[in-house]
């Protein structure tokens, strides 16, 4: 392109022009790609000025050539000072992440306290941690579920034990509670599809409540998984929860506990997990091998999902009169990234 | 002579059964509970109500049917009694003349005094949310509830309601409104009260006009309004819903004023200062919050580790004082003396000639927190004197 390499000599002339007036200003080079041995650019060029698109990109190339060669030569001088202190070298910054950047929660429960554990002892899962009742779970779904959530609600099946998956029917869910309840199951899941994927959970304790309501995504099933091992089998699972830390975390952690009956079989050598990070709770099932004292293999069994909590109402499901003990509000993104709810 | 727990600001009934003791301007809070019994669910405070107009004792109403008496001068519970009757939890108390009044959600209303036989006994209806005292008549008290109207009651003669309100009219649909008043509160100065529903509305009744309908009915949003309280001047009440919605709306439009942020659940209890432009919430998300009514910021929250039912903010006008000690009492004496040698100052102005600018200056350095009506009054006159 002619006209092109025209622009770019031409761009080339006009800054030497303005040379003078821009050192007078005492402006500092910014992002400057050329070498001192080659033609002198005024101090304010920037590579984007130049107009020949080749030419440009040659110079961006080097100019991060030269960026790179900067910062690793940085980084060795970096370690040279820290060999030569040796053992006084002072401690390594940390680096910055998400999480340790958020404001510090003070729900956050300390073991320690008693009147939360008190608070716990005797809430609505009490009787499941002391051992009274036998976790028995219904799954079903939306109204007129498609095969994908159909299956994802068999795989669910397989991994909670004492569970049975009902058709809805169509049936209201307040209806469905009672009749539940008289049936003695202790927990209800209901999965909400939306165009064939399914994308939400509803999650009720019974007789009493509380109901969480969590918004569901990334839903692979077994087929999707690769290197997936052999169907699971009919043992009892280990249960895993990390990071429910903060006092509703602490609810939400017993509640998804709730599910899984006490006493894991270790013949099975399953083990679901609950991982809560940046308030988005994965979930993952596995079954482990260990391969010598060191040493221990896992292969994941599927279904695999992630849950983000929408709300938490006091008693069984009522959307329009029940009481909400914590409900998602939509805050700006730098608060919210700040207060992170259970981890 | 007074213990710390007198300092409190604000007094917190959770649903552990714990009164909890809030010094705002220390930022501590501290637990008190009955005896040293573990916590228990049926000891879970459901309405509280101060024992005396110096707020120096608090009547706590538990599940289980007790009512405490907790001594704020002492730091601790002083007595308990047994009110049994009725069933359900307390959905008011009330004191009139020294003797208790309770409220149970089946709908007696007992006022206890010395002699068990002097006891009053009324039945006002099942199904009640709440009961409240007329702060100007205490012989006055209303109740409301799902499907139970409100109700006026003469403590003196029990025998029938005084005001009975009626439902409102058939809807577009000529279908029966529900009713379901969740909470109310007597408008001081008048005899009008006001309610808010579970269907989220906010009605205000007036009893001395013939109409047994609400003389007005505002909506705030889709959600159970489940508190309810009245501003200092009375021309506005907060309400708060089951969702953590919380709005200030005129009761003379009808119209929704502000909206108050920062709430994360269900909201059980709202009260505002009576005289400060302050506003104090508790629920279920188990925070307290203090926002400023002005300028609708949040100014106080204090993570209270159970969920909480009920509150009762201190009716004091100086926060910072730490008491009833004698210091008080020195500081009010040395903010009268400011306030005097405002007033020579003042005095000392008047010869000055006109056009100095010096006092804006001044106005500003007097302007101290609420400068009583007179005086601001002299300085427009002086200031028109001066012009």
């Amino acid at each position: 392109m002619a006209g092109g390499s025209e622009g770019g000599r031409q761009s080339q002339g006009r800054p030497d022009g303005e040379e003078t007036s821009e050192v007078v200003r005492g402006e500092k080079a910014h992002g400057n790609p050329a070498e001192p041995s080659q033609a002198v650019f005024p101090p304010s060029f920037s590579v984007s000025e130049i107009k020949n698109k080749q030419r440009r990109h040659f110079m961006f190339l080097r100019w991060k050539q030269q960026q790179k060669k900067e910062k690793l030569a940085l980084k060795k001088k970096r370690k040279k000072e820290r060999e030569a202190l040796g053992d006084k070298a002072p401690p390594k910054p940390e680096p910055k992440t998400i999480e340790n950047q958020r404001v510090y929660d003070e729900t956050t429960v300390d073991p320690n306290d008693e009147e939360v554990t008190l608070d716990e002892a005797t809430d609505e899962f009490a009787p499941y941690f002391n051992r009274q009742t036998v976790p028995k779970i219904l799954i079903t779904t939306s109204d007129r579920p498609r095969g994908r959530t159909v299956r994802f609600c068999e795989q669910l099946s397989t991994c909670i034990p004492n569970s049975h998956v009902y058709y809805r029917r169509g049936l209201a869910l307040k209806k469905i509670i009672p009749q539940c309840i008289s049936r003695d199951f202790t927990d209800l899941i209901v999965i909400n599809e939306d165009r064939k994927i399914p994308n939400g959970l509803v999650l009720s304790h019974l007789p009493e409540g509380p109901t969480a309501h969590f918004r569901m995504s990334s839903v692979r099933l077994r087929k999707e998984i690769k290197r997936k091992g052999k169907n699971p089998t009919e043992h009892q699972p280990e249960i895993i929860l990390n990071n429910f830390t903060t006092r509703l975390g602490h609810s939400i952690g017993r509640m998804l506990a709730s599910l899984f009956p006490h006493d894991p079989q270790f013949v099975g050598r399953q083990v679901a997990t609950f991982h809560n990070q940046r308030d988005y709770i994965f979930f993952r099932f596995h079954r482990y091998i260990f391969k010598n004292e060191k040493k221990v293999a896992i292969q994941e069994l599927g279904p695999r999902f992630t849950l983000k909590l929408r709300s938490l109402q006091k008693g069984t499901f009522d959307s329009k009169f029940g009481e909400y003990e914590w409900i998602h509000k939509v805050l700006s993104l730098n608060k919210a990234l700040q207060s992170l709810i259970y981890c | 002579m007074a213990s710390p727990a007198r300092g409190n600001h604000v007094w917190v009934g959770s649903e552990t059964g714990i009164l909890k003791g809030v010094n705002l301007q220390k930022k501590q809070a501290t637990n008190y509970k009955m005896g040293e019994m573990s916590l228990n669910r049926q000891e879970a405070v459901t309405a509280m109500c101060w024992g005396d107009s110096y707020e120096s004792e608090i009547f706590v109403g538990c599940l289980d049917g007790s009512v405490r008496l907790f001594s704020t001068e002492k730091g601790k519970f002083i007595e308990s009694r047994d009110c049994l009757g009725g069933e359900g939890p307390f959905c008011g108390l009330a004191v009139l003349d020294g003797s208790l009044i309770t409220c149970v959600e089946s709908g007696l209303l007992k006022v206890w005094r010395d002699s068990s036989s002097e006891n009053v006994e009324t039945q006002v209806g099942p199904g009640v949310c709440r009961m409240r005292q007329n702060s100007k008549q205490p012989h006055h008290v209303a109740t409301g509830g799902k499907e139970n109207c409100l109700k006026i009651w003469d403590l003196h003669q029990p025998q029938a309601p005084i005001f009975r309100a009626k439902n409102v009219r058939h809807d577009w649909l000529d279908l029966r409104v529900r009713i379901w008043d969740r909470d109310l509160e007597f408008l001081p100065g008048s005899e009008k009260i006001v309610t808010c529903t579970g269907h989220h509305q906010v009605r205000l009744y007036d009893p001395s006009c013939p109409q047994r309908r609400p003389v007005l009915e505002v909506t705030f949003g889709e959600y159970p309004l489940t508190a309810l309280s009245l501003t200092s001047d009375a021309n506005a009440a907060v309400v708060g819903s089951s969702r953590g919605d919380v709005a200030v709306i005129d009761l003379r439009q009808g119209r929704l004023v502000k909206c108050l942020k920062g709430f994360a659940g269900s909201v059980r209890a709202i009260q505002c200062h009576p005289t400060l432009p302050v506003v104090a919430s508790c629920g279920l998300d188990r925070f307290l919050r203090l926002h400023n009514l002005h300028s609708k910021c949040l100014e106080h929250k204090v993570y209270l580790k159970s969920r909480l039912n009920c509150l009762l903010l201190t009716s004091r006008e100086k926060w910072e004082s730490k008491g009833l000690e004698p210091s008080t009492d020195l500081q009010d004496e040395v903010k009268e003396e400011e306030e005097e040698e405002d007033d020579e100052i003042w005095n000392s102005m008047e010869v000055v000639t006109p056009k100095r600018k010096v006092d804006p200056d001044l106005g500003s350095r007097a302007g101290s927190e609420k400068p009583p009506k007179d005086r601001t009054f002299k300085k427009q006159k002086m200031r028109k004197a001066k012009s």
